[in-house]
């Protein structure tokens, strides 16, 4: 995979084949009666998706602070292990989901995005904190990136400082959700089915007195003022 | 173990050719530090270290301080008695003059095998601009390596003699000295909705800019220049033209 | 490729690495044949969040070995001289995010040492029952890490963390947060604990030698762990002093030096506990100085709670909004689990500092990393970088 910036995947991906059945054609009802009768009765979509929600496999990735409550989150009292995401990979090429745990700084940037280029599709992302979210109380630091979703796009964003385990597994439940309700096929297909998506992200360099580019536009524009 | 001045004594008797000057503090702690010739600070520091009476074998804490040109003002009043007879009238003549800045390195030493300390000694560079060069203690107290590298990289003090002068926090391609008081950092201060406080202003400086076309929002500038004062204003309140420098 | 060429290594090191570079390279020497040069970290498993070292490999041996830092560099000084003094308090907090408390304490110190302020006895003994539960906490955790390193993956953990919960709940309890606890003021401490806290405090304290004895009874006399512990990564008390190293990997050496004793902050000298020494300076001499520190703070609990006075939290005369100390500079010290943590302020009477420092004892406890590896193999670094303890939002900062 090379690293050089890019704005459109590598290998081409097939596009979604026009005029596949719909899934969910019949009526929960109807499927809730078939399954007291021992019959179950899904679609291809929501088998796939139930097998990904359940076994989220996270990067093995501290970056600060949260990192600790990521590990408290792993250990025995909260227990992440119930929502199938035990198996902290350290290798990015194995896993599902980048916790970004902790201020991401400008000098950490290039690599966090790097990591996430190296992260096959599908990928998810989990801005855990407050430092993640916006910088947090680094903010005003020189070297503190305002927010990795200026770089990489985020799913889940979870605030706090650190955020308690457990609002790290609401985070993890939310994004099971965010699975189950994906699409494989049609118009708002989910992003890893998408050809014109793209799957790795520019990398920034380091510049003289910052990042070049600092952000990426393409992920992320500033909210307007209010026009007060 | 002796006072800060009998210290000084004692290295100005052993150095004559250095100046030992005694920094007073003020504050509550009047922890005194001694500057020290940066010519032959390294001699000092050895001596500070082997000496049996002190064995200050232990440097603990090294910091740079960022001492900026500052602009004094002196009153010179002088008495002009009156022509006419009556109360002599005092004048007054003000002149400013610019104390040129400086950079410091502060080290705090103390001994594990005698238990006592801290003695503060401090190295002041010529200027802030080109002569930025100290000694480097770090072949006196190895503790200094990571702690002179960091202020290399954050205030710009070039230790001569580190065996390893690098930068130690920032990219190797950073140009800037963060720590100096004058460092102006990149302007990625989008509004967003959290902002409060400080970063709310930068926030408004940035959009202001923004809208004068000085930033491109799309777009990071390195270093912009800082935004005056008075630019800070929100942007419907400040007509476009003032927030231009 | 020259002799001379190999200590220009640096100069190449420093490209690699970067973003677009590779994270393996084979670098040729006429002495050593093939060597390799490996970047570990900032992404990995061992290196305790976001280290870096740069290790050049003989085979499985290290040669050379740099650290590199500042992966997590959030300009805590910088943030610190643009806000009040008051107002860094929760900065230190994410200095050393496992002992919050101890952080608060050592800045405390540092502004009291500053302005003069007194500090009431019933404080000064939260204070020390704060500090020593932290320093459970640390070396429990620290321990599990350790293991983490050496392979174990995760079981030992599990224990250490099973105890943080149990005294992080405490903390929670009292201040408000898990981990972030804010907890001490210039001048004393800011919630008075309840009855209820202390008696849960004491029943935890009193419960703790089980939890050592259980983990000592897992883990201590493990044939692996002596196997890959003892003798591994030696420090000599000289080198250590020059290299200005504190805390329990400086008394793993044999140097009688904490700073509960020598400089007597606090009520220290009012309490009765000893200081653990280590004679080899090994990774063993580490891990047990640590579960011997640990046996001690519980006496230091233990008297703590017995002689707790009643009385005011604050010091009346305490201020804490306008606070200006007068111009001045002070450097405060405090043992933390890791070593020598230290402030240095100077005030010039405004009601920001002007210099902010933190004395960051996970950094300075690095400096000798390169020379307690060399020869040993690559996976003995993994296990001397976790017997060292560091926390990376101290060393970067």
């Amino acid at each position: 995979m090379s690293d050089a910036p890019q704005s459109t995947p590598a290998s081409p991906r097939p596009a979604p084949a026009e005029g596949f059945p719909a899934a969910g054609n019949i009526s929960d009802a109807d499927r809730e009666e078939l399954r007291r009768h021992g019959i179950l009765l899904t679609s291809l979509e929501e088998l796939y998706n139930w097998g990904r929600s359940n076994s989220i496999w996270p990067l093995q990735f501290g970056l600060a602070c949260c990192a600790i409550e990521m590990i408290a989150a792993a250990t025995a009292r909260f227990d992440i292990a119930r929502f199938g995401a035990e198996i902290f990979r350290p290798s990015p090429r194995q896993a599902d989901l980048m916790i970004v745990s902790g201020t991401v700084t400008k000098k950490m940037a290039p690599l966090v995005v790097r990591l996430w280029n190296q992260m096959p599709e599908p990928k998810y992302c989990i801005a855990m904190g407050a430092c993640a979210i916006s910088g947090g109380p680094f903010k005003q630091g020189y070297n503190v990136l305002k927010g990795i979703d200026r770089l990489i796009p985020v799913d889940i964003y979870i605030p706090g400082c650190p955020p308690r385990p457990e609002a790290l597994l609401n985070g993890l439940i939310q994004l099971q959700k965010q699975i189950k309700g994906e699409k494989l096929t049609g118009p708002d297909a989910a992003r890893h089915t998408r050809a014109d998506l793209p799957s790795e992200y520019p990398i920034p360099a380091y510049g003289a007195h910052d990042l070049e580019p600092a952000k990426n536009p393409a992920v992320w524009t500033p909210p307007a003022p209010p026009s007060a | 173990m002796e006072t800060v001045q009998q210290l000084r004594d004692r290295l100005a008797a052993r150095f004559p050719a250095a100046r030992v000057e005694l920094v007073l503090n003020p504050g509550v702690a009047a922890e005194h530090s001694l500057r020290l010739d940066a010519a032959l600070g390294r001699d000092i520091a050895l001596f500070l270290r082997d000496d049996p009476a002190l064995r200050l074998d232990y440097c603990s804490n090294v910091t740079g301080v960022d001492w900026p040109d500052k602009e004094i003002t002196d009153v010179v009043k002088t008495t002009v008695p009156d022509p006419a007879g009556g109360p002599p009238k005092i004048v007054e003549e003000k002149s400013v003059h610019v104390q040129p800045g400086c950079l410091e390195a502060v080290y705090h030493l103390y001994s594990m095998s005698l238990k006592h300390g801290p003695v503060v000694i401090r190295l002041r560079t010529g200027n802030r601009a080109d002569a930025v060069t100290l000694p480097s203690l770090t072949p006196v107290w190895r503790s200094c390596d990571f702690q002179e590298r960091e202020i290399f990289d954050l205030f710009g003090i070039v230790f001569a003699g580190h065996p390893d002068l690098r930068r130690l926090l920032m990219w190797d391609e950073f140009k800037d000295h963060p720590m100096r008081k004058d460092y102006v950092e990149p302007d990625d201060y989008e509004w967003e909705p959290t902002a409060h406080g400080a970063v709310l202003e930068r926030a408004k400086a940035h959009q202001l800019a923004a809208v004068a076309g000085v930033v491109d929002p799309g777009q990071s500038s390195a270093n912009p220049p800082k935004a005056a004062p008075g630019s800070t204003t929100p942007a419907t309140t400040a007509p476009v033209k003032e927030a231009k420098p | 490729m020259s002799c001379s060429d190999f200590n220009d290594l640096d100069a190449e090191l420093t490209a690699f690495g970067h973003p677009g570079g590779s994270s393996v390279r084979a670098v040729h020497d006429q002495f050593h044949g093939d060597l390799l040069e490996v970047s570990m970290g900032p992404q990995h498993p061992s290196t305790h969040g976001v280290f870096r070292m740069v290790a050049t490999l003989d085979g499985e041996q290290i040669v050379k070995l740099k650290p590199v830092f500042g992966y997590l560099h959030r300009n805590h000084e910088k943030i610190a001289e643009n806000t009040t003094y008051l107002g860094s308090m929760p900065y230190t907090d994410r200095l050393d995010y496992l002992c919050s408390m101890s952080t608060n304490w050592a800045y405390a110190l540092a502004v009291e040492k500053l302005s003069g302020q007194a500090v009431p006895d019933r404080a000064q003994y939260l204070r020390i029952i704060m500090a020593e539960l932290t320093r459970l906490v640390n070396h429990a955790c620290l321990v599990g890490f350790l293991f983490n390193d050496l392979g174990t993956s995760f079981t030992p953990l599990l224990y250490a963390f099973r105890e943080r919960e149990k005294i992080i709940d405490l903390f929670e309890a009292l201040s408000g947060s898990r981990m972030m606890c804010n907890y001490q003021r210039f001048g004393g401490c800011r919630v008075d604990p309840t009855p209820e806290w202390l008696a849960a405090a004491r029943t935890l304290v009193e419960n703790f030698p089980r939890f050592l004895d259980e983990y000592e009874r897992m883990l201590t006399g493990n044939e692996i762990m002596l196997a890959r512990t003892q003798g591994i990564g030696r420090l000599d008390p000289a080198h250590a002093v020059n290299a200005g190293l504190t805390g329990p990997v400086l008394r793993a050496s044999g140097v009688d030096y904490d700073l509960r004793k020598v400089d007597g902050y606090g009520f220290y000298p009012r309490f009765d506990f000893r200081v653990p020494l280590g004679a080899q300076g090994d990774t063993y001499d580490r891990y047990m100085l640590r579960i011997l520190e640990m046996r001690e703070s519980v006496k230091i609990l233990v008297q703590a709670f017995r002689d707790l006075p009643g009385g005011p939290i604050m010091d009346p005369k305490a201020k804490l909004r306008s606070f200006r100390p007068k111009a001045g500079e002070a450097y405060g010290r405090l043992e933390g689990p890791k070593g020598e943590l230290g402030f240095y302020l100077i005030s010039d009477g405004t009601p920001n500092p002007y210099r902010y420092r933190v004395r960051p004892p996970s950094l300075i406890n690095l400096t000798l990393l390169e020379e307690m590896c060399l020869g040993h193999t690559i996976a003995d670094a993994v296990v001397i970088l976790g017997s060292i303890d560091i926390v990376l939002g101290e060393v970067d900062r």
